[in-house]
C-alpha cells in the first residue's frame, strides 16, 4: 500500500502539524513515511503545504505532482490542487470560504466542515484534528490508535493531557465528513 | 541505544553530530539550513556529551574556528548553504592545505549571487572540483535521504581523520527541511586520545606540532602537491560508493545524486511502464566520482541522462568517465525548481526516441 | 663594549645580561635587524618559561611578516589566514578551556582584513590572549598603507603621505575594544628600550596569568618600528617612532581588570 497525499490551507491552520502527526502514525504501524513541506514550482502562492507519504515499501521520489488524496482547506489552494489528484483519488475539503466548489466527476468529492465544528467545539486549535478525522473515515490508512501513538510522540509530553480533546476531535471529523458527488 | 525518529534532515544531522561523539560546531544561520544550528542549541550537547557549539560572527568566522578546532585534533563541524559556503572557501582550502580533518555541510539553494532559498545542485563543481585556491579535493557525500543525511555524518569524520582531509555533505534545501523516518545509532563516546599531529601544548616527550598551509620552497610545495595528488588517487581506489537500481537489464542509465537521485527512482519505475528499459546509477561519493562503473557500463548503453538540477555540473563527470563510448545528455532545472517524476520519465523518451522536445 | 673584558669574562655565567629563553629555537630568524618582533617574540617565550607553561601553550600565528613565528617558539603552534587568528583561538579555548591561547597579530591582520574576528572575539570575551603588533606600515608585502598609518605618513599605497580625506583616517582599535564589555585587560606597550621591554614583559605576562580568571580577552599592543618599510636606520626608526606613533598610540594601560582608566 502507498498513499500520497497532499495537505494545503492557509499558514497557522495547522497543516504541516497534521501531516507531520500523520507521518507519525505511519511510523507507528512500520510504514516508510515521508513529509515535504512546500517546495518547487507548483507549490508555490503564500499558502502551506506539506506532502505526506507512507507505504508499505521504500519511498522513492518524496516530491510528486499526482496525489491519491488532497486535503484543502481554502479556496487559493484548491484552485491550484484540484488538477493534481489521481483520477479516481479523493479530495477532501473544508467549506469554510469556498465560492467556487471542486468541480472534477472523476475523483471522489468529500467535505468536512472542520471549522465550523471546531467553532462549536470552542477550540479552534483542533480545528486540523477535525479534517484528520474525516480523512481517516475515507481512508482508513492508519488506525486510530496508532494516530494516538502518533500524536504522544509529535507532541511535547506538556502538551499531552490535550491528547483527549485531539482524539474526541477526529471521532467528531469521522461523523461529519459527508460525500458531495459519486463517481 | 538505537532510536527511531521522524525528523528534519537538517535535524538529523545536528542529532548525529552529537552521537557520533562531535567536540565542536561552530554556525552562521542561513536559509535553508538554520535547524542545525537551531536544533544543536535546544540540545545543549554540552550538557549531553560536552560537545560546545558556537554561533559564529560570520561564515568566515565559523570555518576557521573549524580551522582551530581541528588543529586540536577535534572533530569539529560547520553547516552553511551556497552563499555562505562559497564565504567558507579560503578557510576550506588552508584546511586541505594544512592536512586537516573537519566536516562542513552544504545544504544547497539556488544562485548564483543571493539567488533563492529554493533547493538546488548548482554547487557540484565548488564542491568537487576545489572550490577554493590551490589544488585540493574534498571527500564529497551526496546522501539522498534523511537516514543518508545522518548515517553521513559519522561517515564524513571517519573518512576526514582517515585522510586528513576535509569532508562536505553536500545536500541541498530538500532534503534538509523534508521529515522522514530515521535510526540514530547509539551515542558514540567522544575521543579522549588525539592524533599526535594535533596541537594540544608541547611536553617534553615530543617535538612542537606545527600546523600550517605555508611553504615558500618551490620544490618542497611540489612536492606536497604531489603528495596530495597521491592521497586523492588513493580515495579513487578505495572509497567511491555508489548505488545501482535497475541497471542489470538497461538500455538507458539515468545519472543522478541526492534529492534528484529519489525522483529518477520513480522516474524509472515510470519510464518501465512505458517499456523504456531504465535504471538508475546514484553517485554517494561525489568526489570520488564512481567512474569505473559508468565505463563499465557503457558500451551497452543505448544512452545516459544526467539528471540535476543545475545546468548541467556532474554531466562533465558522466562524459569523463564513458569518454564517448555512449550518448550523453543532460536535463536539469534551475533556480529552486525540482523536476517531477513524470517530467524526467518524457525527458528520457523523448532525448532519445525523438517526439517533444524539451530542450 | 667594555675594552677591560676579554671573551673568556663574557661567557661567564655570572657576566650574562641576556640570555635566549629555552621557549625560543636555534632557528635564524628572518626579521630585518632593529626590527621589534624579535624582542616581543622573546618577551612571550620567557614569559611560557617563567609560568612553566611550555606543554599547555598554543600560540596562533598571523599572516604578515610573523607568519612564521612558528619556526622560533619551541611550542605548539598553528598558522591562520589572514586576520582570522582570534577564530582559531577561540576555538581551540573552548575545545581545551585549561589551556593558555594566544594569538600574535599585525596591524593589517588584526584592524584591516581581521576586524570582524577582532571585535567579536573581544565582544565574546573569550579567555585568550591577543598580542598586537602595531608598525603602520604593512611589512612584508612590501610597506603598503595599513589601517594604522598616520596621516600623512608615507607608504608604498600612499607615496604622497596618507591623505585622510581620500584614505580614511588611522584606526585606534585598541581603544576601540576596550569599549567592549568582553575585554578584561587591554594595555599599550612598547620593546625599543629595556624600560619598555620590562613593561611589555609585565603585561604580557599578566595576559597570560588572566586566562586563569576567566574574566574575558587581554590584548596587549606593541608599538613597534618597521624601519625598512619607513625607510630609515633602526636608531631613526626608533626615534620616529616615539616623536610620531606615540603621540598618536600614547603607550600605558587602558582597561585594567575590566575597567577603563579615566584619561587624566
Amino acid at each position: 500500500m502507498t498513499e500520497e497525499i497532499i495537505i494545503a490551507g492557509f499558514g497557522g491552520q495547522g497543516v504541516l502539524s497534521m501531516g507531520k502527526i500523520l507521518a507519525y502514525s505511519g511510523i507507528m504501524q512500520d510504514q516508510e513515511v515521508s513529509w515535504m513541506p512546500s517546495y518547487g514550482p507548483e507549490m508555490r502562492g503564500g499558502t502551506a503545504n506539506v506532502t505526506v507519504i507512507l507505504s508499505d515499501g521504500p519511498i522513492s521520489s518524496p516530491i510528486i505532482n499526482k496525489f491519491d488524496t488532497a486535503i484543502i482547506l481554502n479556496q487559493q489552494s484548491l484552485d491550484k490542487f484540484e488538477s493534481f489528484v489521481k483520477p479516481g483519488g479523493v479530495l477532501i475539503y473544508d467549506g469554510n470560504g469556498i465560492t467556487r466548489h471542486p468541480e472534477r466527476t472523476d475523483i471522489s468529492v468529500y467535505r468536512v466542515d472542520a471549522a465550523e465544528e471546531a467553532s462549536k467545539m470552542e477550540s479552534a486549535k483542533i480545528f486540523n484534528m477535525i479534517v484528520l478525522g474525516g480523512y481517516l473515515k475515507v481512508k482508513p490508512v492508519v488506525k486510530l490508535d496508532n494516530v494516538v501513538r502518533g500524536l504522544e510522540k509529535s507532541l511535547p509530553s506538556r502538551h499531552h493531557a490535550l491528547i483527549p480533546l485531539n482524539e474526541k476531535a477526529i471521532k467528531r471529523g469521522m461523523e461529519i465528513i459527508r460525500q458531495m458527488n459519486s463517481i | 541505544m538505537k532510536e527511531l525518529k521522524l525528523m528534519k534532515g537538517n535535524e538529523a544531522i545536528a542529532e548525529a553530530a552529537i552521537r557520533a561523539g562531535a567536540d565542536g560546531y561552530f554556525g552562521y544561520p542561513i536559509t535553508p539550513q538554520s535547524e542545525v544550528l537551531e536544533y544543536l542549541m535546544a540540545e545543549k550537547p554540552h550538557e549531553r556529551t560536552g560537545m560546545i557549539v558556537l554561533q559564529a560572527e560570520s561564515e568566515i568566522a565559523a570555518i576557521n574556528m573549524v580551522y582551530g578546532g581541528a588543529a586540536c585534533g577535534r572533530k569539529v563541524f560547520t553547516s552553511s548553504s551556497s552563499p555562505g559556503i562559497s564565504l567558507k572557501q579560503e578557510g576550506l582550502s588552508y584546511i586541505a592545505g594544512a592536512e586537516l580533518p573537519c566536516l562542513v555541510v552544504n545544504v544547497v539553494r539556488g544562485g548564483p549571487g543571493l539567488g533563492t532559498i529554493q533547493p538546488a545542485q548548482s554547487d557540484y563543481f565548488q564542491a568537487t572540483k576545489g572550490g577554493g585556491h590551490g589544488d585540493y579535493r574534498l571527500i564529497v557525500l551526496a546522501p539522498a535521504s534523511v537516514q543518508e543525511m545522518a548515517d553521513f555524518v559519522e561517515l564524513g569524520f571517519d573518512l576526514a581523520f582517515k585522510y586528513r582531509n576535509p569532508a562536505m555533505i553536500l545536500t541541498d534545501g530538500a532534503l534538509g527541511q523534508m521529515m522522514e523516518k530515521v535510526w540514530l545509532r547509539e551515542h558514540k563516546p567522544r575521543m579522549t586520545e588525539f592524533p599526535a599531529w594535533a596541537t594540544t601544548g608541547k611536553t617534553p616527550d615530543r617535538e612542537r606540532n606545527i600546523i600550517t598551509s605555508l611553504d615558500l620552497d618551490s620544490a618542497r610545495q611540489e612536492e606536497f602537491n604531489l603528495k596530495l595528488q597521491a592521497k586523492y588517487n588513493k580515495m579513487g581506489e578505495e572509497e567511491v560508493r555508489y548505488e545501482m537500481t535497475d541497471c542489470d537489464d538497461a538500455e538507458f542509465l539515468l545519472v543522478a545524486y541526492g534529492t534528484s537521485a529519489r525522483i529518477c527512482q520513480k522516474a524509472v519505475q515510470l519510464a518501465r511502464k512505458k517499456g523504456i528499459r531504465a535504471g538508475l546509477l546514484r553517485p554517494i561519493t561525489l568526489f570520488p566520482f564512481p567512474k569505473k562503473p559508468l565505463k563499465e557500463m557503457a558500451s551497452r548503453l543505448k544512452g545516459i541522462l544526467s539528471v540535476e538540477m543545475s545546468t548541467g555540473q556532474m554531466v562533465e563527470d558522466v562524459l569523463l568517465a564513458v569518454n564517448g563510448q555512449v550518448r550523453v545528455e543532460h536535463y536539469g532545472r534551475m533556480g529552486g525548481i525540482i523536476p517531477s517524476p513524470d517530467e524526467i520519465a518524457d525527458v528520457l523518451e523523448h532525448k532519445f526516441t525523438g517526439g517533444k522536445n524539451y530542450e | 663594549m667594555n675594552d677591560n673584558l676579554s671573551n673568556a669574562d663574557i661567557v661567564k655565567c655570572e657576566n650574562l645580561v641576556y640570555k635566549r629563553s629555552p621557549v625560543m629555537t636555534d632557528n635564524v630568524m628572518h626579521y630585518c635587524p632593529g626590527c621589534g618582533h624579535g624582542t616581543a617574540h622573546q618577551i612571550i617565550a620567557e614569559v611560557i618559561e617563567e609560568m612553566d607553561i611550555q606543554a599547555e601553550t598554543i600560540g596562533i600565528t598571523p599572516v604578515g611578516c610573523a607568519v612564521l613565528m612558528y619556526n622560533y617558539l619551541d611550542i605548539d603552534m598553528q598558522e591562520a589566514a589572514h586576520g582570522r587568528a582570534p577564530a582559531l583561538a577561540t576555538a581551540v579555548k573552548r575545545l581545551m578551556p585549561e589551556k593558555y591561547v594566544f594569538t600574535y597579530q599585525g596591524d593589517g591582520d588584526l584592524a584591516a582584513i581581521g576586524t570582524a574576528e577582532t571585535i567579536h572575539a573581544c565582544n565574546r570575551g573569550e579567555n585568550i590572549a591577543i598580542f598586537f603588533i602595531n608598525n603602520g606600515i604593512y611589512g612584508m608585502t612590501g610597506g603598503q598603507m595599513a589601517p594604522t598609518t598616520l596621516p600623512n605618513m608615507r607608504s608604498s599605497t600612499s607615496p604622497y603621505g596618507r591623505d585622510v580625506e581620500m584614505m580614511g583616517n588611522p584606526l585606534r582599535i585598541t581603544e576601540l575594544v576596550a569599549q567592549l564589555p568582553g575585554t578584561y585587560y587591554v594595555t599599550r606597550q612598547a620593546v625599543h628600550t629595556p624600560t619598555y621591554v620590562r613593561k611589555t614583559k609585565k603585561a604580557v605576562r599578566r595576559a597570560f596569568e588572566n586566562q586563569k580568571l576567566k574574566k574575558g580577552l587581554s590584548l596587549v599592543e606593541i608599538v613597534s618600528n618597521c624601519n625598512s618599510g619607513w625607510k630609515m636606520s633602526p636608531v631613526q626608526a626608533n626615534k620616529w617612532m616615539v616623536d610620531n606613533m606615540f603621540p598618536f598610540y600614547p603607550p600605558g594601560d587602558i582597561k585594567l581588570e575590566g575597567k577603563m582608566l579615566s584619561k587624566d
